[in-house]
């Protein structure tokens, strides 16, 4: 459903900036997207997932940079009611039933959808009658999404909107998205999981460390982080011809320790035994996502160890 | 973009919390027969005795329910929800203002209940006079609904139950609740006379033919209302700029 406010601009991020204290959990951040895109914001906890959307929705303002959301401020655009948010943790409000508190929730936006229709979208007609209090999680889950979706916005941002929620609730979460961002709207959504991203997502944006380590289509970024990870020692070795051999990303080096990440790990070891002999100890990882993102991310030898992602992810 | 149908579910909502409602009512309620019965004929500061009780626990009763709102505030804050609210087009005025309204919906029903017991108890007022009490009752509530707006967003649900109790006590305390006065004279009772709930319980006066507050009355709500309120938006925008 395409409206005024969409047409033309999308939604910019530039040079966005945000510390916590001694944590940078995002820096310099750059992200342009188009109207009616679905772009996945991917990363491991302290990747800056949700500081990032945090700022987009205006809950927190930026230390430096700049957003705009079909070109307006977050706060001008909350106001307008062209966003719908589903925030990681919330719990509903009690002493109302599920549609009693859609219905509430719809009566702030200037064009909402039909509550039923919502209702019956998100699975939650089913249990419409009963009380907020008396929802199980999954439940209560997709009464969340309800009120995100009610608003019927250009932009809908989904904070890790299927954590916690089984594997059957999972699927209806998403095929109810995927009917929803047939209408031409924006989404946004952050997710640990790449299957996920992988699924849904036009595009992803790779995080980590509250940087952008990878962008593009979905496919391209899945081969990029499903590769796996080559371990060895090897003396005096050289990153830069180590990364030249074929089906390797990226090489990083720590002492004798060689770390290679990647696309082809097969070819990559054929190359490596073949132009270096003395490498020993070798290990081939199936990468999580947690390694890929180190792999990614392991040639910004700069300010970036300074905060391991586990302590981001406390602190955040 | 104010929603009638966002302040009645909000109404809604606190009407079905009766737990809420009947402590609120109840204690005050229970007390007043149970001391009022007992003193039916007695005398008490210049006027009868079931008078003044009857105004010293509409006071207690409606300061703990507009106080109330710091409990609410307080949950909905740490549940998330005020966070919710923050990303639709609700303002924040018309979220403050709709726990306003139902603090005072609290209130009105507390004295309305405590009007019909004084009644019970043989307390006769005109017209004019109970208009006039109630008015004053709902005037020097002002700086307790304040007070529970930013109480919310100073304390966690879990402590909140406490710090509205000790508050409420102290206040009724000071203030001649309980149906006595720490001092009548002196720096003590200049003390008491600077606080909003002994005016609550000198409301009651009114029937005495004195009309209203004399202006130091006035100037003390005023007062409390004004301090009160700078503060809380202070904490508010505090908050505001953090991610909470």
């Amino acid at each position: 459903m395409a409206t005024g406010n969409a047409s033309g601009k999308g939604i910019v991020l530039s040079r966005l900036s945000k510390a916590y204290g001694q944590v940078r959990a995002v820096r310099s951040l750059d992200l342009a997207i188009a109207p009616g895109e679905t772009v996945a914001l991917l990363g491991p906890n302290g990747a800056g997932k949700s500081t990032t959307i945090d700022m987009v929705l205006g809950l927190s303002r930026p230390d430096s940079g700049s957003i705009s959301l079909f070109g307006m401020s977050p706060p001008a655009a909350v106001a307008a009611g062209v966003i719908g948010g589903m925030l990681q943790t919330g719990s509903l409000v009690e002493y109302l039933s599920v549609r009693e508190l859609v219905t509430m929730v719809a009566s702030l936006y200037p064009r909402p959808l039909e509550v039923d229709r919502v209702l019956r979208l998100t699975g939650a007609a089913e249990f419409a009658g009963r009380r907020t209090n008396k929802l199980s999680g999954g439940q209560a889950q997709r009464v969340r999404f309800a009120i995100a979706l009610v608003a019927n916005p250009d932009l809908l941002v989904l904070d890790e909107p299927t954590a916690a929620v089984d594997v059957e609730g999972r699927r209806a979460f998403w095929a109810a998205m995927r009917e929803v961002a047939a209408e031409g709207k924006t989404v946004i959504f952050a997710t640990h999981y790449l299957e996920e991203a992988d699924a849904y997502a036009d595009r992803i944006v790779l995080l980590a460390r509250g940087r952008i380590v990878a962008d593009g289509p979905a496919t391209e970024i899945k081969a990029r982080v499903s590769g796996r990870t080559i371990r060895a020692t090897l003396p005096g070795a050289d990153a830069a011809r180590l990364t030249a051999l074929p089906g390797v990303l990226n090489a990083s080096l720590r002492g004798d320790a060689v770390t290679l990440s990647c696309a082809d790990s097969d070819a990559a070891l054929r190359a490596l035994l073949g132009q270096f002999p003395a490498a020993r100890d070798i290990e081939v990882l199936g990468a999580g996502i947690e390694e890929a993102f180190m792999a990614l991310t392991a040639d910004e030898n700069d300010e970036n160890h300074e905060t391991t992602p586990l302590i981001q992810g406390l602190i955040r | 973009m104010t929603s009638t149908v966002y302040v009645r579910y909000e109404v809604l909502r606190n009407f079905r919390n009766w737990r809420f409602f009947f402590l609120a009512l109840a204690f005050p309620l229970v007390l007043y027969f149970i001391v009022g019965t007992a003193n039916r004929h007695a005398r008490f500061d210049g006027t009868t005795f079931t008078l003044y009780f009857m105004v010293a626990m509409a006071t207690l009763g409606t300061m703990a329910g507009v106080l109330g709102s710091a409990a609410i505030i307080a949950a909905e804050r740490s549940s998330g929800w005020t966070r919710q609210m923050r990303i639709t087009p609700l303002g924040t005025g018309a979220y403050f203002g709709a726990k306003v309204l139902n603090a005072y919906l609290r209130a009105l029903l507390t004295i309305a209940l405590m009007c019909l017991a004084g009644t019970a108890l043989g307390v006769r007022l005109s017209a004019t006079e109970w208009l006039t009490l109630i008015g004053l009752l709902l005037v020097g509530l002002i700086p307790f609904a304040v007070l529970g707006i930013l109480l919310g967003h100073l304390i966690g649900p879990d402590s909140s139950a406490l710090a509205v109790g000790g508050i409420v006590t102290l206040f009724a305390l000071l203030g001649g609740v309980y149906g006595f006065q720490i001092a009548t004279s002196g720096p003590i009772f200049a003390v008491i006379k600077a606080l909003p709930s002994y005016w609550l319980v000198q409301a009651g006066k009114t029937a005495l033919g004195h009309g209203a507050w004399p202006a130091e009355g006035w100037i003390v709500i005023a007062a409390w209302t004004a301090v009160l309120t700078v503060i809380a938006v202070f904490v508010y925008q505090r908050a505001g700029s953090q991610t909470s």
